[in-house]
């Protein structure tokens, strides 16, 4: 092998949320140090959260991300539900449900197309995109539409959600916009098939570092809102066991805490979810990722973007099969919202997140006000795998004799392919 | 597109953030179908969320979030120092947002909750003009997309820019809604500035002032209301210490 010295620091990475940053050192052709560093200012919800009244903590929750407002309310809602013994009518949960795969299908496709594809391209972002690829951005265009529309018809808003309360939703779509919903999915059909015939054309890096994926565990469905707790090495826990599914530490030169599980590192998100729920995906779903290459259980750490696109599929499905549910049932406020006596407890709640699993606990006292609270998000649980794939992928990369600038493209990649949200680690 | 073979100017944007979730600038992002005329208005050379291109050369900063760490005061007066206007977007940057809330506690308190022993750097919350001269806030959580495509394009086209007036009850009435105070909630509504098109009470929820105060905000007549729907001004002082963003109610019941 060549001896060579590389030292890449990338700083402020583009295209993720939040603000973070690579080092990776190399010396005589050896790796010496891959790090990958959240330098994203703390901003402490859990003492935010401390005093706010049992209505306003899921308000507050949405706001630790931007792009998963909808995950975070609900998984704060879920918390908020278990702690004071509030059952959710049927058909509030269908429409929470249909919120929270347009939010899954409105972040896989903002990833997919406008945060990973332009490295595809070899290009810096979607903008050159529009001139030279207007197909390609003409479907992400529709599909991130068509999921934002459904966010902002079902819960009032795609960033920072209205109508998903304690008890249920606030607000009922009408039938009529049910079934012009629908129609819009299945127009959007052939745009979702087309993005999977794309992925059959881009050379996905080949590397594979075997890891322990972590997810909900799904009984008849693939899982999104509560549940057990299951990883690929075989570990399975009730969903109050949250913490013994996370073991979070902490490292000296990042902001964010790391998390592991039956090894130095786990990783979350669409390829964990894929990994240990496949059997629950629709055949469509299973045939489509047939296609990509993408079986269970899969190592590869940029096959996250093909699960994304498997599970973007998926849910444009299962939208449509709530849609028909719903379309059978009465949507009067009853019927969407139950009442809500406020009584002290404490619990947890677990929601898959399009990044991976993420859990909120809060303990609430009698008066309705939370007094203690604890959110673990996925970004978190993902920081320590990024940091050891980094290492080798460095030294995957450079036996294969790349040099710094193709390393350098490597790595952001990599970290892209998680799709961390790094202003979510830094709750 | 080229007038006799010379490009008009374009104005110069970059997108900031500082401490947030980052759901202004996302929201600006989103609706694909106004972004791309929109961006033809616009050279953006810094967007961080959307692309790897990193400009130093820009006339309006769009900065979201709030203030909250000695690196982040000196990176906001550089971009300060650039910038020709500068502009504070959505509610964290106006007011300091539910960030403020971490002001209720003390910094090692909040700290100690948080990250238990682990020493993290962290100071007081600040809106953008405790800091440095703001010259336009446009305020929401998360802001208007349509308010702030419409002030950007006043600002290339130097028109005046205008931000409503008048309360969310003008746009909350117009939707056709039953009053929040009616289904049992408190509303903030009667007092914070219009031109969300009253989303929140819209979808079934109280408004919890993000926009700050109406020109003209009558507090008086709002303890009335809160008076005669049964709340106290502790349970409204609750709603408006979420946002910060109503700083004339105060709290004179004991």
């Amino acid at each position: 092998m060549m001896k060579v010295d590389m030292k890449i620091d990338v700083h402020h990475l583009a295209r993720v949320e939040g603000h973070g940053d690579i080092h990776i050192d190399i010396k005589d052709g050896k790796l010496v140090k891959a790090q990958w560093a959240v330098v994203e200012t703390p901003r402490f919800f859990e003492a935010m959260l401390r005093g706010q009244p049992y209505d306003l903590a899921p308000t507050l929750a949405s706001r630790i991300c931007g792009i998963c407002s909808i995950t975070h309310t609900l998984c704060s809602l879920r918390a908020v539900e278990r702690a004071m013994d509030v059952e959710i009518p049927p058909a509030g949960r269908l429409l929470r449900l249909l919120a929270k795969h347009a939010e899954t299908l409105q972040s896989h496709i903002l990833h997919v197309f406008f945060l990973a594809a332009p490295d595809f391209f070899g290009v810096p972002s979607v903008i050159p995109l529009i001139k030279s690829h207007p197909e390609v951005v003409g479907i992400a265009a529709r599909l991130k539409g068509l999921a934002n529309d459904i966010c902002d018809e079902i819960a009032g808003r795609t960033v920072h959600p209205v109508s998903l309360v304690v008890g249920g939703v606030s607000r009922a779509p009408e039938k009529e916009q049910l079934k012009a919903i629908r129609k819009r999915i299945e127009d959007c059909m052939p745009d979702i098939r087309a993005t999977v015939d794309l992925f059959k054309t881009l050379d996905i890096p080949d590397f594979v570092r075997e890891t322990e994926f972590v997810s909900l565990k799904g009984d008849n469905d693939y899982p999104y809102i509560g549940g057990d707790l299951v990883s690929t090495d075989g570990v399975v826990k009730p969903e109050d066991d949250y913490l013994a599914m996370t073991n979070e530490y902490k490292e000296d030169f990042t902001t964010s805490k790391f998390a592991r599980l039956s090894r130095e590192s786990m990783a979350v998100g669409a390829l964990a979810r894929f990994n240990n729920n496949y059997e629950f995906l629709h055949p469509e779903a299973k045939e489509a990722a047939a296609e990509l290459n993408l079986h269970p259980v899969n190592h590869n750490p940029f096959m996250n973007n093909v699960a994304q696109v498997i599970e973007s599929l998926n849910a444009m499905l299962d939208c449509i099969d709530v849609i028909d549910q719903l379309l059978e049932q009465d949507l009067k406020l009853d019927d969407i919202k139950s009442k809500v006596e406020v009584k002290a407890g404490t619990a947890v709640g677990a929601v898959e997140a399009p990044r991976g699993i993420l859990y909120h606990e809060y303990t609430i006292d009698e008066t309705g006000h939370v007094t203690g609270a604890n959110c673990i998000i996925p970004t978190t649980q993902n920081n320590a795998n990024i940091h050891f794939d980094l290492a080798d992928l460095a030294e995957w990369a450079l036996a294969q004799g790349k040099d710094d600038k193709e390393i350098t493209l490597l790595s952001e990649m990599l970290v892209r392919a998680y799709d961390p949200c790094i202003s979510c680690s830094v709750h | 597109m080229k007038y006799l073979g010379i490009d008009p100017q374009k104005l110069k944007i970059g997108v900031f953030n500082f401490t947030c979730c980052e759901g202004c600038a996302l929201t600006l992002a989103n609706k694909e179908e106004t972004l791309v005329d929109f961006l033809a208005l616009l050279d953006v050379v810094s967007f961080r969320e959307i692309s790897s291109d990193k400009g130093k050369d820009y006339d309006i900063a769009l900065i979201e979030g709030s203030i909250s760490r000695d690196d982040e005061v000196e990176r906001l007066k550089q971009i300060r120092a650039q910038a020709k206007v500068l502009v504070a977007l959505g509610t964290c940057a106006c007011y300091g947002g539910v960030n403020n809330l971490k002001n209720h506690f003390k910094i090692e308190e909040a700290v100690e909750i948080a990250y238990g022993e682990d020493k993290v750097e962290t100071s007081k919350v600040r809106p953008l003009s405790d800091v440095v001269k703001v010259d336009l806030e446009i305020p929401g959580c998360p802001v208007s997309k349509a308010e702030v495509e419409k002030i950007v394009v006043d600002i290339v086209n130097e028109a005046d820019i205008d931000l409503p007036k008048y309360p969310v009850c003008v746009e909350c009435r117009r939707n056709m809604n039953t009053c929040v105070f009616d289904l049992g909630m408190i509303c903030l509504g009667p007092v914070t500035r219009a031109g969300c098109d009253a989303v929140c009470t819209t979808g079934g929820v109280g408004c919890l002032g993000c926009r700050g105060p109406a020109e003209d905000a009558n507090y008086e007549s709002f303890r009335e209301i809160l008076k005669e729907n049964g709340f106290t001004v502790a349970q409204a002082m609750e709603r408006i210490n979420f946002y910060n963003g109503l700083p004339g109610m105060v709290n004179d019941e004991s």
